[in-house]
């Protein structure tokens, strides 16, 4: 492949965005143009990049439905609510399990509806005379089942469509129980244009109907918040574990490993920490807002990045020895990280990833291969907007366009008894001054190398084009995505639901992924593409018995 | 207990369905689609339908598994989805160059009530096919049937490319159903030895199977061609594996083209592959050779060689009705007790066919035709059993009553080989055989006390 080596050189990121759109009908070619951007080079037709805009009929894309964003995403792993989907089966079906949301539920007593499908399980007669009353009959029969906290309603695409008013079945059964909350989303999967609408409805309906239905003081001298963990692969046990022994109080972690409870309890936290700035952003604004609750954004992801939102929290509660046991958890965890590192890293040093996966992982997971001593040549996001790749700078320039109208907005005004600022505006101010910043997220774009290519809902077709020409040594992206890019010869590692891997959250998330990438990129597998005989199919010599 | 909130007492339920035993009909459609070479499915729908069913069988083949989607919004549900249809053959004739594309409905597109032959001519009078490229489809409304409906509509939608001559090809038509790759590709084998040239399709062996070379090919060699499917007019006959998957299509080109069908269980386990065999023999008038009996008479040796282990041992067995069918007759014939049989499909004929199966049974048999996992967890829960026969899902029932658990049918997406090795015919009922008893021998040593831990069995 004496070529391809030469072509590798040549490539210019230009040629390969050129390449990358060749084969598209004109119109499609154009539209993508706007969604790959050469970072920081004058050649991108637009300044900015276009994100959050539909899907082009026909091409294969990463991309799930509002639904999968709202009951998949962000409800699926709360364990202690009944997860009811009012549709045909499918939707529920698809959403039960396959995400990897881990949760302990060892506690006596301790509820578990996670293993549990439940669905309306609607047919035709549904469709045709309204699924009103066996939505109503469905929620009775889990009522009796199980006597639940909490009974949650998705509405799938055809109970839309035939107008089923979710929300007032929701409210009658609850004023019928009396000791069972019921709510509702209309998540229907045609709303929006990708997961990133479910999110904010899942989202927006948590606040409205959980979100400070406790009161009850919380013990915890450090309480925090953490926002858009979703504990896949046990991520959120390892920063839980961390949080412990830094001393702080996690109330609750919007979704992963979460209880209703938690959700109830969340204004009761002092400090809110964003991790998926895209799934979640907007509740950190909510709780501020509303109970007076600051955000500052955090990332657990990678060993460097670990330390430093620690540190931040640190900072934000300013305790001296607070500050100390910090410092001293990071100094305890580093040395085993640093060991790993340096074994690691004398296999991976200059290798390449490629990254192509939901909200911020995209982002995130740059920070632990660069910790390998590996270049991310291009990323992208499946569902993000313009404020994750620039930086929240750019919200009040953002077009709400008709498919983002569809999503309901909340405004939220300052609870009258329980609003309380955890800080003064000077206090505020100070730290600012000091450095840390509050309710900022500077994105993606200036993370990333000068050239690199930045691709909004990348396809599968870009993903292979990609891959062929600058043969990264590792390509990021989901199930749908893998065994396509394997067949290049390339590793392929899930980041959505990671394999069958996790934690690679925290510090020992982090050595997990390290030892995961070595593994990947270092496989004897990938030396097997050829058989001897297609490596050298010349018959150059006569055997002895011819 | 994973499933700790499964009470004992079964209490009957008209609304609510908890953990089902079927899914939905646009994920049969896709599968059998991808039986054909060359040919891309397509899901016209919002996005989520087609991301869903492309994971799922990727997670269940380890294979990538590629489809368009109409990517509905809130505009086309409101208008029709006529626009993104048309738009969407355009992009994928121009840019991945199938030879068929495959639509099928999603309850979305169903609803609203998308004419889908009136869209597809639109498309080609448009020029949106390319000459001498096809678009097939298959109307799978979520809300009716099962992923098993939606295989059985997209195989009739492939019989609508078959032509007649008037002149006979001499060939025999196999739709083997859902069934694995390898059982298709065991199908084919047996049919050869037998001595019989078939047109199977769909034909998923070569496609969900492929090699690992550095290649990358959305079209991989395997699958049922656009030309044999075209032939399938002029076959001698067709025998249909299955009544609810592949008998529409076989009656469907008996109307259409003559073609003179008869329905077979799909042919797991001895009596059905025999079955099977036979029919094979006297549609194409020939002698079945010595081979194949050699083969049977190896299943009906293991069977006399292990029965000790199989005889009245109580089963629950979860799975879509032509695989249940087929299993509980196969258990039934070496003495196992199938007690507990559920699959997702509402049929009262299902529910008659597993009743005659099971006449003989002494042990109570519980069958529910339609039911779900939580139905069956909780017959489990009154009635124990030896050993648990289901999909990947049933790993929490298994675990939760510590009771061995065969995988088989769909979804299998925590354990592989059912691409490779098949179940169907004597071959694939020597291994179905090899995992039963592997299962439950495994749990004799675990479970036997030290002095009568045994070394031979």
């Amino acid at each position: 492949m004496a070529t391809a080596k030469k072509k590798l050189v040549k490539w210019e990121p230009t040629d390969i965005k050129e390449e990358m759109l060749k084969k598209y009908p004109p119109k499609v070619a154009r539209k993508r143009a706007k969604q790959i951007m050469i970072n920081e080079a004058l050649e991108n037709e637009t300044p900015e990049i276009t994100a959050n805009v539909r899907t082009i009929p026909g091409i294969i894309t990463m991309r799930g439905c509002t639904y999968a964003g709202c009951k998949g995403v962000i409800l699926g792993p709360t364990r202690d609510i009944v997860n009811i989907t009012h549709g045909p089966i499918g939707c529920g079906f698809y959403s039960w399990l396959t995400r990897r949301n881990q949760t302990d539920a060892s506690g006596e007593g301790d509820e578990n509806y996670m293993p549990y499908c439940f669905s309306t399980d609607m047919e035709d007669k549904d469709i045709i005379f309204g699924g009103e009353k066996k939505l109503a009959a469905a929620i009775q029969e889990a009522y009796d089942l199980f006597h639940p906290k909490a009974i949650a309603i998705f509405a799938t695409c055809p109970v839309g469509l035939i107008g089923d008013d979710i929300h007032a079945v929701a409210k009658q059964m609850k004023e019928k129980f009396g000791d069972c909350n019921v709510f509702g989303f209309s998540c229907e999967g045609y709303k929006g244009v990708s997961q990133s609408a479910g999110h904010h409805i899942a989202n927006n309906q948590i606040f409205k109907h959980v979100v400070g239905e406790n009161d009850e003081e919380k013990p915890g001298e450090y309480r925090i918040n953490l926002l858009g963990e979703y504990n896949i692969g046990g991520d959120g046990f390892e920063i839980d574990r961390i949080l412990k022994l830094c001393g702080i109080t996690n109330i609750a972690t919007f979704s992963g490993n979460s209880t209703y409870d938690q959700f109830a309890s969340a204004h009761k936290a002092d400090l809110n920490c964003v991790m998926c700035h895209r799934s979640i952003n907007y509740v950190a604004d909510m709780l501020e807002t509303k109970f007076g609750i600051p955000w500052i954004k955090v990332n657990f992801i990678g060993a460097e990045s670990t330390a430093k939102s620690l540190r931040k929290i640190g900072t934000y509660f300013g305790d001296k020895s607070f500050i100390e046991k910090i410092e001293a958890v990071i100094a305890a965890e580093m040395p085993e990280i640093e060991a790993v590192v340096a074994d690691v890293r004398t296999r991976t040093e200059g290798k390449t990833a490629m990254m192509f996966v939901g909200g911020s992982r995209a982002h995130h997971y740059q920070d632990l291969f660069s910790e390998m001593g590996m270049k991310t040549l291009s990323a992208g996001y499946e569902f993000a907007h313009r404020d994750d790749y620039e930086g929240r700078h750019v919200i009040p320039n953002l077009k709400v366009d008709a498919d983002s109208r569809n999503i309901e907005e909340i405004t939220v005004e300052a609870d009258d008894t329980r609003y309380a600022p955890r800080k003064t505006e000077a206090e505020l101010a100070a730290l600012e001054e000091g450095g840390l910043k509050f309710k900022e997220y500077e994105g993606l774009i200036p993370d990333m190398d000068k050239g690199s290519l930045i691709i909004d809902d990348c396809n599968q077709y870009e993903a292979e084009k990609l891959v062929e020409i600058l043969k990264p040594d590792i390509f990021c992206a989901g199930i749908k995505e893998k065994y396509s890019i394997q067949k290049l010869g390339v590793p392929m590692k899930q980041l959505h639901s990671y394999d069958s891997g996790g934690p690679y959250a925290g510090f020992k998330g982090a050595i997990n992924f390290y030892k995961e990438i070595d593994r990947l990129t270092n496989s004897k597998v990938w030396s097997y593409m050829k058989a001897p005989w297609q490596e050298s199919p010349e018959l150059s010599a006569t055997y002895v018995w011819e | 207990m994973l499933l700790r909130h499964t009470p004992n007492e079964v209490a009957e339920r008209k609304a609510l369905t908890i953990n089902p035993a079927k899914t939905c009909q646009p994920v049969g459609a896709m599968y059998a689609a991808l039986g054909v070479h060359g040919c891309l499915p397509h899901s016209h729908g919002s996005q989520g339908c087609c991301a869903y069913h492309r994971s799922m069988l990727t997670r269940h083949y380890k294979e990538p598994v590629s489809a368009g989607t109409s990517s509905f919004t809130e505009g086309a549900s409101v208008f029709g989805g006529q626009a993104n249809l048309v738009q969407a053959l355009d992009n994928m004739f121009t840019v991945y160059e199938p030879e068929v594309v495959a639509v099928h409905t999603t309850c979305l597109s169903e609803t609203i009530g998308d004419d889908l032959p009136q869209i597809t001519d639109k498309a080609t009078k448009d020029g949106k096919v390319p000459e001498g490229k096809h678009v097939i489809y298959a109307n799978t409304p979520s809300y009716v049937g099962t992923h098993v409906t939606g295989f059985s509509n997209m195989v009739k939608g492939m019989v609508k490319l078959a032509e007649s001559t008037g002149v006979k090809n001499g060939k025999v038509n196999v739709i083997p159903g859902w069934v694995e790759p390898a059982d298709m590709e065991e199908i084919k084998r047996l049919s050869a030895l037998v001595g019989v040239d078939i047109t199977m399709f769909p034909d998923t062996s070569g496609v969900l199977n492929g090699p690992l070379s550095g290649k990358y090919s959305m079209f991989p060699e395997g699958g049922t061609t656009v030309k044999e499917l075209k032939s399938t007019g002029d076959a001698i006959g067709t025998l249909a594996l299955g009544e609810w998957c592949s008998a529409d299509a076989a009656r469907l080109l008996d109307t259409q083209h003559k073609v003179p069908c008869k329905v077979l269980d799909m042919p797991f386990g001895l009596k059905a592959t025999d079955r099977f065999v036979d029919a094979l023999r006297i549609i194409a008038g020939v002698n079945v050779p010595e081979e194949v009996s050699r083969e049977r008479g190896q299943l009906v040796d293991m069977i006399s060689d292990m029965h000790q282990y199989f005889y009245h041992k109580k089963v629950a067995l979860a799975g879509d009705p032509d695989q249940v069918i087929a299993l509980t007759e196969f258990l039934v014939s070496i003495d196992m007790c199938p007690v507990h049989i559920v699959t997702g499909t509402q049929s009262k004929k299902v529910k008659a066919r597993l009743e005659e199966l099971t006449a003989d049974v002494p042990f109570k048999v519980n069958i529910a035709a339609k039911g779900d996992m939580f139905l069956l967890h909780q017959w489990i829960k009154n009635e124990p059993v030896d050993l648990i026969i289901g999909n990947t899902y049933a790993k929490y029932i298994a675990r939760d009553e510590d009771i061995p658990l065969v995988r088989f049918g769909f979804p299998i997406i925590d354990r592989v080989g059912h691409q490779y090795f098949p179940t169907v015919g004597y071959k694939g009922g020597l291994r179905l055989l090899e995992i039963i008893l592997g299962r439950l021998l495994d749990r004799t040593d675990r479970d036997a006390p030290e002095e009568s831990f045994e070394l031979v069995y």
